[in-house]
């Protein structure tokens, strides 16, 4: 279920490589437990980020959560859709639904974080 | 935990189940915005099954209610309902609840929070102690179904033998609903028209499968206790615990309506009718946010530069499509169209004093 390209964290969002840059969002996990998404709040493109900061939060009617950065960087995009559409987010979490773009600082941090089948375990443990 | 007769249902039915009031309840099935949606324009079925009812009865059933509300039960015909609230000697709230005229003046069912049931029943029975009544927590037999929305009389009808087209807004009878022996009352807390459907039968499945299989095809959707919160909000229903408690009096809840002063004496009488001659501090009234952003629940409110309150309820409205709540802010700042900030987190938002309920259904 959770695709095998992608990095995890147990803050429950997602990294996708693409060459030095890193495309981040939220886990379908994350997505279900906050129901229908809103709003988010996005950082300005230039933003340099440290892993574990947050990069903004995501609104659903009922709560609020922040989103942590995954990694160290600098936000080179983000994805304006969200501005319109937030809900990309509860309808394709891992692709359409991706929050913002970084440049990577230090490729290194990429061992801190979860496979996918590393990260369905740690799940698995979060729901007994 | 405590289980509701309807929880295997529920399961099956794929809802997200939470912990509320020590019961576990279903939150969302298919998602807040589709069952607000739903309600508003179609029809919602809900599980209020954890809501209590307690039964006062006795010869001298009306005078204890009467002493113990602020709302005149002497109006109440039986077949009626009224909306009031169990009242302390200062004024503030016990409870709000619904009182339902079995037979005057000698039965009444009181029906509470399910949070406060317990704590109600305490209550009721220590302030019943002068009059000649029974108190009976009869709130773990009965179950209760709420059918809600413009399609809520089209789709009950064909199940029951009452004649749904008679029975006025908060009146109720007692008839069979998908052949099982039931109260069914012209209530419910969404700002729709519908149905609350009490039984003490052991399988209120059956009742539940018969509603959805008729109303399934016109579009009815179970519904969790997410949408049940946005729905009330935007009728501004109160919430006991966010919105009243027995640190806020009736009148500054903004519900002198519930407040009879000529019935007679009743618990809180004087420090409400001193309240009212002396003006209000303070006064609940509903906001909607201006700047993009959310109120929630506890987020500092800020007028004329320092910090009033805290925001009650507060969240996004999916029909109105806005964020809305509810404060209790200083008297000088409850006029329609006053401007007040709201904190959340590191920004201040700012918000307006709009006049309330944030939505009215269109009477046919």
């Amino acid at each position: 279920m959770y695709p095998d390209n992608l990095y995890y964290t147990k803050d429950h969002e997602w990294l996708r490589l693409e060459g030095e840059e890193a495309v981040v969002g939220i886990t379908d996990f994350a997505q279900k437990q906050l129901g229908d998404i809103i709003y988010v709040d996005l950082p300005q493109p230039g933003k340099v980020l440290e892993a574990h900061q947050a990069i903004g939060s995501v609104e659903s009617v009922k709560s609020v959560s922040d989103v942590y950065s995954p990694i160290s960087g600098e936000v080179v995009a983000v994805n304006s859709d969200l501005a319109q559409t937030p809900d990309l987010i509860n309808k394709d979490p891992h692709g359409q639904g991706w929050i913002v773009r970084l440049k990577i600082k230090d490729k290194a941090e990429l061992n801190q974080l979860m496979k996918a089948s590393d990260y369905e375990k740690y799940l698995e443990g979060l729901e007994h | 935990m405590k289980k509701t007769r309807l929880n295997a249902v529920h399961k099956q039915a794929g809802a997200r189940m939470v912990e509320f009031a020590g019961f576990e309840m279903p939150v969302e099935y298919k998602g807040i915005i589709d069952e607000h949606l739903a309600v508003r324009t179609r029809a919602g079925l809900f599980d209020v099954s954890h809501m209590g009812e307690i039964i006062v009865e006795g010869p001298e059933a009306l005078a204890c209610v009467q002493y113990l509300t602020p709302n005149d039960v002497a109006r109440l015909a039986p077949g009626q309902v009224q909306y009031t609230a169990l009242t302390t000697p200062e004024g503030t709230f016990v409870d709000d609840m619904l009182v339902y005229c079995l037979s005057v003046p000698d039965k009444y069912l009181l029906v509470v929070n399910a949070a406060n049931t317990d704590k109600d029943f305490a209550w009721v029975k220590e302030k019943a102690a002068p009059f000649q009544v029974f108190v009976v927590n009869r709130s773990d037999e009965h179950s209760q179904l709420a059918l809600q929305g413009p399609l809520a009389q089209e789709i009950l009808q064909p199940l029951t033998d009452l004649d749904l087209g008679q029975m006025k807004s908060f009146t109720f009878a007692f008839g069979e609903v998908a052949g099982i022996h039931c109260l069914v009352s012209r209530t419910g807390y969404t700002g729709e028209d519908g149905f609350e459907i009490y039984t003490l039968a052991e399988n209120p499945e059956i009742i539940w499968k018969a509603i959805m299989a008729e109303g399934g095809p016109k579009g009815l959707l179970p519904v969790g206790l997410g949408a049940r919160d946005t729905l009330r909000l935007e009728a501004k229903l109160m919430l006991y615990g966010n919105d009243i408690s027995d640190k806020t009096t009736v009148l500054e809840a903004d519900l002198k309506w519930i407040v009879k002063f000529q019935k007679g004496d009743f618990l809180g009488k004087a420090v409400l009718e001193k309240q009212l001659q002396e003006g209000l501090k303070k006064k609940l009234v509903g906001f909607e946010v201006v700047d993009k952003g959310i109120a929630r629940p506890h987020y500092p409110v800020f007028a004329g530069g320092r910090q009033v309150s805290e925001v009650c309820s507060g969240t996004f409205a999916p029909y109105l499509k806005k964020a809305i709540g509810l404060v209790y802010l200083p008297i000088e700042f409850t006029e329609i169209g006053t401007e007040f900030e709201i904190g959340i987190r590191d920004r201040k938002l700012k918000a307006r004093v709009v006049p309330t309920p944030f939505y009215k259904r269109e009477k046919k």
